[in-house]
């Protein structure tokens, strides 16, 4: 940007992004170091610290670290297994527009997302809707309310178009040639995938496993909602110790420990999303 | 075989859609429950549907929630293209450096965006409510805005742009003839996002909201213990019957629209 | 020519809904030709490739190749290969990865791959290329590397779709000599798809014109030229002149109000007809010495010939000469009997939406 302000009657339209800079770095960049200020300063006298850091190393912390890793990784390779097959199945119908897609899988986030995850309830429980159905097909009923694997349920039905759409973007975008072209080449429909399809969609599948897993390893409301109070998670212990016991400082630590993750999630989506389209999910 | 395979397709796309819905239906159902316990079914009614228009907490959370999804993505809206013209015109690193940090709140877990918001407000004692909600909106915002409009306003033809220009029109005066009509879908997809992300956010709310203010999400959040109000459903049936039509109509254009340009 | 049958299609149809695409086609190609199915945008002959390639299936018909079936056969079963319109190389791949895909799918050895790597790179002169990605290259290149992955495969046809369509005009025409030497090195079958008309008249053995779904004339270049068997054919292959007259009798034709000798015959008396003259076929004489009395009323220079236009008993010729006659001189028309071409005007409504939109 200051090279771009050095010049100003050289390229005067650069400078239309000057709000949007001054912006982001007060909103985006400043309050992302005050986390870092925070998370390595003690609470009593403000002197550098790594104790809130380690406070990930206490047992219920790190258990509570570890089922948010292993649950989100579970529902990240859930999400990527349903919505794989979905996507080709998408590619192929070849609509016009996306519109219809983006459709079927935006709407649902105009009914509030907690509502939802509380309809999920509903569906579970032991009486719930989902066990009526199963009765009356003479099937066993299923208890699975208040156990991670509701928590998992969650989240794969939260957060699954995020997967659906970047993997349909970039799966649309392969010309129908270059798979006509292994075809043609002598690689049959298995061949075709290994080799062509699956790799020329990588940049979605990346981009679309961040956009599962950094939320749903962060997620509290939806371990709250569906997992009662049983199974805690990383995010709940965060949450409780800016909400209830107000300490910013070990909520910081903590909080950066989760930003490991996410940056990790940020350098393989821009080592492999170049075009930066897939994204873009509208 | 070929109508096997195109079953199955149309099957597990049902099964997805299900999938996707059945919440949404169990909430429409619940709607016109009598019984005020979720557990169990009263009978039909539609007393929730009026006793919502009289419950005031409901409304003045609803009435927050929408004045903070327009305004926030109003802004966003004006401040992302704006942007994104300028991002357009940037050289390579400058413009890589702008779209890392676009690319930070999109990736950024919500929850660490929240508390730095959080954070940030605290230590200058700036006082959390309704305008904190608002700022920490239109910040994670910005960027659902500059990466619908960036894309397209790549793909414009800049000789139309200097044409304008070699006819005799201003910058402005052919910015806004030529290239806005080109990039306007990716503007409205922008701030349609941006709305629609604004509605739907729960956590970033969370933490910037302060004791006094509610939105629909963090009302239904404090709500969820003791159980949430039947007037709820109601409310967010009337709100996504309402957005389903808006969409249905606007598909209907675009697909008239589409229908026109190919003769 | 070798005259040996390799590809026969029989009465192939294609639909795209209540769009027939491909009507009733028979084709066949014979080893070692170099076929050209030209046509205007949507006339079905990139349709025809495809089914050809295995892409498309013919909803009735049969393709044969050296006397099999191949009509139900998958593109990866059959013993040809295409390069695409816009190249659809893999550009996850280096240009080494690209040109082995489908030498790796065979299992051929590590050996075998690298010296066909090697060879096919020097036939299309991209020597030293190999770990290069595709993105890298200019659109030439790609187009060349597309050929080189399709010939290691060492294919009995090489199927090519507008190959030349996205290059400027001095790389195209490179490249058709660039074209013509690989297919005399290889000593293949090409059946080739162009929209250009002087792209296929430089490169055929023969050419196929389509218009529709139809086939309007199958013939070498000199046929298609100089005996263009309908309008179309005489209005999309190169600038005519295409004028109604009236065969009076065998060898004579009336062409608005004056008659022309001509060396046509069996049309009957006094029938009517279309008359094509090519521009370069017209000689600009003094009026008295002309068959028809016309003035010039425009005159551009072209570089390797003067371009007229002469306005003669209300039609207005074009004529191409290296002879400059002024705009607004009188001017007598000559037409040398050879270069007359006659033919049946055209009779049911169905044949008249071939006729040029003009």
């Amino acid at each position: 940007m200051s090279k771009n302000a050095k010049s100003p009657a050289k390229n005067p339209s650069a400078l239309l992004a000057t709000p949007y800079t001054i912006w982001m770095i007060g909103f985006i960049v400043i309050p992302l170091l005050m986390v870092v200020y925070y998370g390595m300063t003690a609470k009593s006298d403000g002197a550098f610290t790594f104790e809130n850091i380690k406070l990930i190393a206490q047992p219920e912390n790190l258990r509570a670290l570890w089922l948010s890793i292993l649950l989100s990784l579970i529902s990240t390779i859930i999400c990527l297994v349903i919505a794989y097959p979905l996507a080709m199945i998408l590619r192929n119908m070849k609509f016009k527009s996306n519109s219809f897609i983006v459709m079927i899988f935006i709407l649902p986030m105009w009914m509030n997302s907690l509502l939802r995850t509380i309809a999920w309830q509903n569906i579970l429980e032991r009486k719930g809707v989902l066990n009526a159905f199963l009765t009356f097909l003479n099937l066993p009923t299923l208890n699975i309310i208040n156990t991670p694997a509701a928590i998992v349920l969650g989240m794969v039905y939260d957060f699954l178009p995020f997967m659906i759409l970047p993997l349909y973007n970039t799966l649309a975008k392969i010309d129908e040639n270059v798979i006509n072209a292994a075809r043609d080449l002598g690689a049959n429909s298995r061949q075709t995938f290994m080799k062509i399809i699956f790799p020329l969609s990588l940049p979605g599948v990346i981009s679309g496993i961040t956009m599962v897993f950094v939320p749903s390893l962060t997620t509290f409301a939806i371990s709250n909602i569906l997992g009662g109070s049983k199974v805690l998670l990383i995010g709940n212990v965060i949450e409780q110790q800016f909400q209830k016991l107000n300490n910013w400082n070990s909520g910081s630590g903590l909080s950066l420990v989760l930003m490991v993750f996410v940056l990790i999630s940020m350098a393989l989506v821009a080592k492999y999303d170049k075009g930066g389209d897939s994204t873009s999910v509208w | 075989m070929v109508k096997l395979k195109n079953f199955f397709r149309k099957f597990y796309l049902g099964l997805v859609i299900v999938f996707m819905y059945a919440p949404i239906l169990v909430l429409v159902v619940l709607s016109f429950n009598s019984s005020k316990s979720r557990a169990k079914w009263g009978g039909f009614t539609t007393k929730w549907y009026s006793s919502l228009f009289t419950n005031d907490t409901i409304m003045t959370a609803l009435k927050n929630t929408l004045i903070i999804a327009l305004l926030s993505a109003l802004i966003a809206t004006v401040i992302g293209t704006l942007a994104s013209v300028g991002i357009n015109h940037m050289k390579k690193i400058p413009r890589a450096i702008m779209i890392g940090i676009t690319n930070i709140p999109m990736l950024n877990a919500d929850i660490v965006t929240g508390i730095s918001m959080m954070l940030l407000f605290l230590a200058l004692h700036y006082e959390l409510g309704f305008s904190s909600v608002l700022i920490s909106h239109i910040t994670f915002n910005i960027p659902y805005v500059v990466l619908s409009v960036l894309p397209k306003l790549q793909q414009t033809n800049r000789s139309t742009y200097e044409a304008a220009l070699d006819l005799g029109a201003s910058p402005i005066y052919a910015f806004f003839k030529v290239i806005f009509p080109d990039i306007f879908p990716g503007i409205l997809s922008g701030f349609l996002l941006a709305f629609t992300m604004s509605l739907d956010d729960f956590i970033i709310t969370h933490f910037t909201r302060g004791a006094t203010v509610n939105t629909l999400s963090t009302m239904i959040y404090s709500e969820t213990r003791k159980g949430v109000k039947p007037e709820m459903y109601a409310l967010s049936t009337l709100l996504f019957l309402s957005v389903l039509i808006l969409l249905v109509i606007i598909n209907r254009k675009n697909a008239y629209q589409a229908k026109k340009k190919e003769r | 020519m070798i005259e040996n049958k390799l590809i026969d299609l029989i009465h192939v149809t294609k639909r795209y809904g209540n769009n027939t695409i491909i009507d009733d086609l028979n084709l066949y190609i014979r080893e070692n030709e170099f076929l050209t199915l030209l046509g205007p945008s949507g006339c079905g002959k990139t349709t025809t490739l495809r089914i050809i390639g295995g892409f498309e299936s013919p909803d009735e018909g049969q393709v044969i190749f050296g006397g099999k079936d191949i009509t139900k056969l998958p593109p990866n079963e059959r013993q040809l290969n295409t390069v695409f319109q816009k190249y659809a190389l893999f550009t996850h791949m280096t240009i080494a990865e690209n040109i082995a895909f489908g030498l790796k799918i065979k299992k051929k050895s590590k050996q075998y791959i690298n010296d066909k790597i090697k060879y096919a790179l020097k036939l299309v002169n991209l020597d030293g290329y190999e770990n290069r990605m595709p993105d890298s290259l200019s659109g030439g290149q790609q187009q060349r590397i597309a050929i080189a992955r399709a010939i290691v495969n060492e294919p009995k046809v090489l199927l090519l779709d507008e190959p030349l369509g996205a290059l400027d005009l001095k790389l195209r025409q490179d490249m058709q000599y660039e074209l013509i030497r690989l297919k005399n090195e290889l000593g293949i079958t090409f059946v080739y798809v162009t929209h250009d008309q002087e792209e296929a008249l430089t490169m055929s053995d023969t050419i196929m014109v389509m218009t529709q779904g139809y086939i309007q004339q199958i013939g070498t270049p000199e046929d298609i030229y100089n005996e263009p068997k309908n309008a179309f054919v005489a209005d999309f292959i190169g600038e005519s002149n295409i004028i109604s007259g009236t065969m009076i009798e065998d060898k004579l034709v009336n062409i608005l109000g004056c008659n022309f000798p001509c060396v046509d015959v069996g049309f009957g008396k006094n029938k009517p007809v279309d008359v094509v003259i090519r521009p370069e076929d017209i000689d600009l004489v003094k009026p008295e010495e002309g068959l028809m009395q016309g003035r010039v009323t425009s005159l551009i220079f072209k570089g390797v010939h003067y371009e007229m236009e002469v306005m003669a008993n209300g039609y207005e010729f074009l004529v191409h000469s290296t002879d400059l006659s002024p705009v607004g001189s009188e001017v007598g028309i000559k037409v040398d009997p050879f270069d007359i071409q006659i033919m049946n005007k055209p009779e049911s409504e169905d044949e008249e939406a071939v006729m040029p939109l003009e």
